[in-house]
């Protein structure tokens, strides 16, 4: 295999001016919360670096994630930074098909330390055969990719959590990357979970500008995410608040509370436990996040969120019907005059047993 | 099992279970308790001024005379702890959201700052009264497990619900979720230990004034 070019001298190839490029390592300083003045520094070891190969797999999921990337504005950081690794395979975005785009895979796998991206979760029940490319499960697929990978990163809450295919019943088995490798059914692997329902673009290339620049995994949060990403809750930096902290609730998507941009917690919000950049990155180039079109957040990027009661019951309400209390009622009402009964029984049996003390009784 | 998957817990199955004992034991022990009964008292009942089942209520309501001042971190340190517990169950939003979503009910709620304040003076209010159980020679002599027990669940979910707010020790989710399983050990043990005042209390009061105020006494 010939030498991988560095990304300098890709960008050059391509025309990209040098200007351009710092802009970008600005843009990416930020993202990844470093002051500006970091920009020169991450230029050099981006412009240093060897076009690191990934391998991006597709597996039990919707192409959302994928739509998410490819979605943002051109030109853009997203697009600057696939100019900088070396995308071997992607089965939605390559040009090759068929056996051609296998063999890339097969190719790129035989050089060791690329990177894996992953989207959608794995079945895993019967096998695997709920989901297969070229008839090899996904399963077999990911074991493969991972025995001679770098780290992974799991783009979107499927390939992270198990996502919207391990909702309960859960029928194909579905599982997260992690949980692959905590039960040992893949090779253990360094992995960052970047989770989201999509991800947000933006954060999706500032993970990897993060791991291409440090060459080193991010520091993560006790769910495997990237802290400076997932590290505040949306409630933390939502700019409605002040109405939650003032008890000033929306009640109905159209009543004044609405329309005076009150909080949506009792309309269902999840704000309070989702982490994610969503407030402060905000979707579609900066312009707004969910909260500030008018719907609450549902929660996309945690575990489960799709088990987690109705996106529109608020999350001190509880999750699932009571079921228990109407039979509840009814045994403790049954118990209680049960208790009644033997408590009388007792009262009349002590009645009846007495015996009428006399003088000398006393004087015994 | 993740913080998530906790916090799923406690808010579907784990909250099912726990309001379906708080039912259960609350419906039977009222049962029992009322229909208990006591003998006719056939003699001739007496009049005194002050002796009267509502008497009682308001004036065990309040420190008897001298008892304030012998006594004071009972009465206003006891004082304190259940008014500001009113105040955090009842007048937070998130609260108010879960009584509205299960009995239709709902009231305006206080700003949550004044919420928070109420909570530090609740909890501060809370191991005063525990400190002083224990320091007093014939309060700790007098007080059982079931004390100890008692203070500790309703204390729990205080401290749990103020360190998710303010986001100590642990992630607000994983505090939020154990805020809710500690609410749901307390409902549990409610109805079967002292902590059962909080239905019996002014009955008990009444049925003691009543019961007195036949005989002229009034208590
Ligand atoms: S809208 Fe949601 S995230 Fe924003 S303040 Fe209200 S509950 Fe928190």
């Amino acid at each position: 295999m010939s030498r991988r070019p560095t990304v300098a001298e890709q960008l050059a190839r391509q025309g990209v001016s040098r200007r351009a490029f710092l802009k970008f390592c600005a843009a990416a300083a930020s993202l990844m919360a470093l002051p500006p003045s970091m920009a020169p520094a991450i230029a050099e070891a981006l412009g240093k670096l060897r076009r690191p190969s990934v391998i991006w797999l597709s597996f039990q999921e919707c192409t959302g994630c994928t739509e998410s990337l490819t979605r943002s504005h051109t030109p853009t950081v997203e697009s600057l930074i696939f100019d900088m690794i070396s995308l071997d395979y992607h089965h939605t975005l390559q040009a090759a098909a068929g056996t051609a785009a296998e063999q890339a895979r097969e190719d790129a796998m035989k050089e060791a330390g690329y990177l894996v991206l992953v989207d959608g979760s794995i079945p895993t029940r019967d096998g695997g055969i709920y989901s297969t490319i070229a008839g090899v499960t996904n399963l077999q697929m990911l074991k493969d990719a991972l025995a001679n990978a770098a780290a992974v990163v799991s783009i979107g809450t499927c390939a992270a959590y198990g996502g919207i295919p391990k909702a309960d019943p859960n029928p194909t088995g579905a599982k997260s990357v992690q949980a692959l490798m905590d039960e040992g059914l893949v090779p253990r692997k360094p992995v960052i979970n970047v989770p989201g329902c999509p991800p947000i673009p933006t954060v999706i290339t500032g993970v990897l500008a993060h791991y291409l620049t440090f060459g080193e995994i991010p520091e993560l949060d006790s769910l495997g995410r990237p802290t400076m990403f997932y590290g505040d809750s949306i409630h933390d930096r939502c700019y409605r608040r002040p109405f939650y902290d003032q008890g000033m609730f929306a009640k109905t998507f159209d009543d004044e509370g609405a329309r005076k941009g009150w909080c949506l917690f009792e309309l269902g919000c999840k704000g309070p436990t989702t982490h994610n950049a969503c407030a402060t990155t905000k979707w579609n180039n900066g312009t707004s996040f969910p909260i500030e079109s008018g719907h609450g957040c549902i929660g996309c990027s945690e575990p489960d969120f799709w088990d987690a009661g109705s996106f529109y019951t608020a999350l001190s309400a509880p999750a699932d019907p009571l079921t228990l209390a109407t039979s509840a009622t009814v045994a403790g009402a049954a118990i209680g005059v049960g208790m009644s009964f033997v408590n009388r029984a007792k009262k009349g049996a002590a009645k009846s047993g007495h015996e009428t003390a006399t003088l000398k009784d006393l004087e015994k | 099992m993740n913080e998530v998957e906790l916090l799923n817990w406690v808010r579907g199955p784990g909250l099912n279970i726990a309001i379906g004992i708080f039912l259960l034991g609350t419906i039977w022990r009222l049962f029992e308790i009322y229909s208990l009964g006591r003998k006719k008292d056939l003699s001739a009942p007496r009049h005194t001024a002050g002796a009267s089942g509502w008497n009682t209520i308001a004036r065990r309501s309040l420190a008897p005379p001298g008892m304030l001042k012998r006594s004071p971190i009972s009465y206003i340190g006891g004082y304190v702890f259940h008014v500001g517990l009113a105040i955090v169950v009842f007048l937070f939003a998130p609260h108010i959201e879960l009584i509205e979503n299960l009995f239709g009910l709902s009231w305006p709620a206080l700003p949550s700052q004044v919420v928070d304040l109420a909570t530090v003076v609740t909890l501060a209010a809370m191991v005063l009264v525990l400190v002083d159980r224990i320091n007093k020679p014939v309060k700790r002599y007098l007080s059982t497990v079931e004390d100890y027990f008692t203070w500790a669940v309703t204390f729990l979910p205080v401290l749990t619900g103020y360190m998710a707010v303010k986001h100590l020790l642990l992630p607000y989710t994983t505090m939020l979720a154990l805020h809710i399983l500690s609410v749901e050990i307390l409902l549990v043990v409610l109805p079967f230990t002292k902590l059962f005042h909080v239905f019996t209390l002014f009955m008990s009061r009444w049925y003691n004034g009543q019961a007195n105020a036949h005989k002229g006494v009034p208590v």
